[in-house]
């Protein structure tokens, strides 16, 4: 009862957000859906027509099908960009399918004698086409149109990854930021959307033929409206564009503190960490909510803006292990705490820059940082017990991973499995409590405000301060969670707000501060 | 009006149709007749230019068709298919007004038709709201044949049209079909693979085997004279009723008694079938039945045994019996 209420708040809370996100997933949804009904109609009569193409043309159409959708969002960024634009390619691509496929079957389902009656009673090519063939094709065409339409419901929700909006900001972000109220205002809605269109159609599917005409004109009209649903919540216009993580959005050190202690206003775009560092390199987006220790803040040429008033807490990291699996491989601390202060920020930004961006594998980065400081040992081989480790899913994490797989593996008789690419803290976190795995690496800061939770009281009494913070989170999670931290690794991989090095230098901005300015002057 | 000239249709190395040849009288009734493989259907739908020929010319009134845009040619010729070939999605009435659509009739010309059809046809003026499928197979293939003769055309094509009913059905047609007054002014070219619907519906028969003609004649030509033991097997199997059906009662005039004509008496004229002759027999007291020459003022009586003997005598005076 108390969870559903907090959910409600939440949404209503967020009403606004919410109702922009609706508006932008029926708009993305839509957009999309009229484009391959435009291009995949044609196509599936073409190949009703020309039954050698339709093959080749199914088969391509099955293969983009087939390619998953974080990939293919991947794939679009170097041609169109981010936005709107490769979301709806993507969208578009994953809907011809079905449209193609329904067409092609629909067309060629129709009565042999039917429409030879058509062809005998003098019809031309495209009187048999828009009176006898498409007209008792379209119960199966629609179908298609259906099946495109729920498809599209669901993939749109990527399309926040590559900041065109819709309900998937709410999901990622909720996911990312262990906010469970979050993930289902962005779900539910995105589900319901996905049962109405599929109910809606399905009762335009069922009319009966006489009505059918009706419809092929209702329908178009109806699309279009659905599809300009997009452009309402885009009213703004901005200087500068900022690329937040939807994560960095919905955070106390993150947007929130930008809002509330600096008083920045900027137009902002949600966008995955993925492809943010990319974009702020091609200048699809000027600020960029990015990690002080991230590699391809070397390769894009991007400059830090100094947190003048200090609202990003220290993120140290630190390994993470379950108290249990502690007791049960006696000597994993003081293997895992070789790495203690081994590695400072800019070494780890190094390390970070070799994944990163000269593409080296985290094994080989994590082989030569060992070796370079004497702490490689060949494996041993042991059977003693497998030790799980989990990482987030990115570089960072995965080097992490690979030098304490290799430490246990070269000091101790442990065999180790490995759990890498764990989409998000909650996801991490929630593997960790659950005995899924016995350890992961963590940040002070995250454990702090994404899974503590304190009240703000308690934040600004820490005050940011390095020592503080550790022991706090320490403590609680042993109390909490029968967790453990173990010793800090060195660097502080915070939040910090990158702009392009050469446009910084234009405009002068080296601070927050002068950013605030900057857009307030202009 | 329609003649064909060497026509041809290969598929492939397949010769469906080997270059054949015949001529179709204005307001006659040909029937392709064969079993399936013949190539009946493939040279009927020559004739509309479902199938290009690829060989060969077809002319109509004189005209050859492959000078024509197809769209026009079939405008101007009805067709009727075997699985009738009815739009779903169209009632009964827009069904049979495609043509005069296509044609650009204004609506009150293609309304007023359409009802004069289906009084033609006997079907109530409530079936033209409604759709194919709430109709039986009788009625939708009345509907089939309103719609092609809806736009008057001089020239039928049909494909088995009576292939997919029942026997009771079938024949109830057969009868309307030969008494439809739209049907007497039409030349029709029709495919059947049943011996008794081509005796009973055709003037001339063109039997096919192998996508050529083995005989092309009146049914009483290829019962009596046939071309070879093909077409003698062909008939075979009820070759009686074949017989009873193909002669009319003028090939047997000379052996009827003559009789003076007597006041509104005339039961049959003499085009009528042997067959329907003994049908008219009601097997009460000793019935004759007075008949009229289809042409010349000529008046013959006879009872059920003077029919028969009559028939018997005719039979013996053929050459092949």
């Amino acid at each position: 009862m108390n969870e559903q209420q907090t959910l409600w708040g939440f949404m209503a809370q967020q009403s606004d957000k919410l109702l922009t996100q609706t508006l932008q997933h029926i708009g993305l949804t839509f957009i999309s859906l009229i484009i391959a009904v435009l291009v995949g109609l044609p196509l599936g009569i073409l190949i009703a027509r020309k039954k050698n193409l339709s093959g080749s043309v199914l088969g391509i159409a099955g293969i983009l099908q087939t390619i998953p959708s974080i990939a293919l969002l991947g794939f679009m960024i170097p041609l169109l960009g981010i936005g709107v634009k490769p979301a709806i390619v993507a969208l578009l691509l994953y809907a011809l399918l079905p449209i193609i496929r329904n067409t092609y079957t629909g067309i060629t389902g129709v009565d042999a004698a039917v429409k030879e009656a058509a062809i005998a009673m003098g019809m031309s090519k495209w009187q048999v086409l828009f009176k006898v063939e498409l007209p008792l094709a379209m119960p199966v065409i629609l179908a298609g149109i259906r099946t495109a339409t729920v498809i599209n419901v669901g993939v749109a929700t990527l399309a926040s990854y590559i900041a065109a909006g819709g309900l998937g900001e709410f999901i990622f972000g909720g996911i990312s930021l262990n906010n469970t109220n979050m993930i289902l205002a962005g779900a539910i809605p995105a589900a319901l959307l996905a049962i109405l269109f599929d109910f809606l159609l399905s009762l335009l599917q069922h009319l009966n033929l006489k009505k059918l005409k009706r419809a092929a004109i209702v329908l178009p009209v109806l699309l279009l409206v659905m599809a300009s649903f997009y452009f309402i919540p885009s009213a703004y216009g901005d200087k500068l564009t900022a690329g937040f993580t939807p994560e960095f959005m919905g955070r106390q050190d993150g947007n929130l503190g930008l809002q509330s202690k600096y008083g920045l206003k900027i137009h902002t775009i949600v966008i995955s960490d993925a492809i943010m560092y990319k974009a702020a390199f091609e200048k699809e987006l000027d600020v960029i909510s990015g990690y002080s220790t991230d590699g391809r803040l070397k390769a894009y040429g991007l400059v830090v803006l100094d947190d003048d008033k200090k609202i990003f807490p220290p993120y140290y990291a630190a390994p993470i292990v379950r108290e249990d699996a502690l007791k049960k491989f006696p000597d994993l601390e003081k293997t895992l705490n070789m790495l203690s202060g081994k590695i400072n920020d800019s070494l780890m930004t190094d390390l970070n820059y070799r994944t990163d961006y000269l593409h080296q594998s985290p094994e080989r980065v994590a082989k030569d940082f060992l070796i370079a400081h004497n702490l490689w040992q060949p494996q041993r081989g042991g059977n003693g017990g497998i030790v799980r480790i989990g990482s987030k899913i990115f570089g960072e994490q995965y080097i992490l991973a690979s030098m304490y797989t290799m430490l246990i593996k070269g000091y101790t008789n442990y065999d180790v499995a490995t759990k890498t690419g764990l989409g998000g803290t909650k996801i991490c976190f929630d593997a960790l409590t659950n005995n899924q795995i016995d350890l992961y690496p963590e940040y002070t800061g995250t454990g702090l405000l994404a899974i503590l939770h304190p009240p703000q009281k308690t934040i600004d009494v820490l005050a940011g301060d390095r020592d503080k913070t550790y022991i706090y989170v320490k403590n609680e999670f042993e109390k909490q969670y029968q967790i453990k931290w173990l010793q800090p690794i060195g660097f502080n991989n915070a939040y910090a707000l990158m702009m392009r090095k050469k446009q910084a230098d234009e405009l002068g901005v080296k601070t927050i501060s002068d950013l605030k300015e900057y857009l307030e002057r202009n | 009006m329609i003649k064909v000239d060497h026509l041809s249709k290969s598929f492939g190395k397949v010769k469906a149709v080997d270059h054949i040849s015949f001529e179709v009288m204005e307001q006659e009734n040909l029937i392709l007749l064969g079993t399936s493989g013949s190539g009946k259907t493939t040279t009927l739908r020559m004739i509309n230019r479902l199938i290009e020929p690829t060989g060969g010319k077809v002319f109509i009134n004189g005209e050859n068709i492959l000078d024509q845009s197809p769209e026009v040619l079939r405008r101007g010729i009805g067709y009727v298919l075997q699985n009738n070939g009815l739009f779903p999605h169209y009632t009964v009435a827009a069904n049979i007004a495609i043509v005069p659509q296509l044609l650009k009739w204004d609506k009150k010309r293609i309304n007023h038709r359409v009802s004069e059809l289906l009084e033609k046809l006997r079907m109530d003026k409530t079936f033209l709201n409604v759709y194919p499928d709430e109709l039986s197979g009788g009625q939708q293939q009345r509907v089939g044949l309103a719609r092609a003769l809806v736009a008057d055309p001089p020239v039928l094509l049909m494909d088995e049209p009576f292939g997919a009913l029942d026997n009771v059905t079938r024949s109830k047609i057969h009868a309307e079909f030969k008494a439809l007054d739209e049907l007497k002014r039409k030349t029709i070219i029709m495919v059947t693979h049943d011996v008794q619907e081509a005796f009973e519906l055709g003037d001339r028969i063109c039997l096919m085997d192998k996508g050529k003609i083995i005989q092309n004649g009146t049914p009483t030509e290829l019962l009596f004279n046939p071309a070879n033991s093909f077409v003698k097997d062909f008939l075979k199997e009820q070759r009686l009723l074949l017989e009873f059906k193909a002669i009319r009662l003028n090939d047997i005039w000379r052996y009827l008694a003559p009789q003076t004509p007597k006041q509104g008496s005339v039961d049959l004229h003499g085009d009528a079938s042997f067959w329907s002759a003994i049908e008219s027999f009601k097997f009460v007291n000793t019935e004759h039945l007075h008949i009229k020459h289809h042409q010349k003022d000529e008046y013959r009586s006879a009872g059920f045994e003077e029919l028969m003997a009559a028939f018997y005598q005719y039979k013996k005076h053929q050459p092949h019996e």
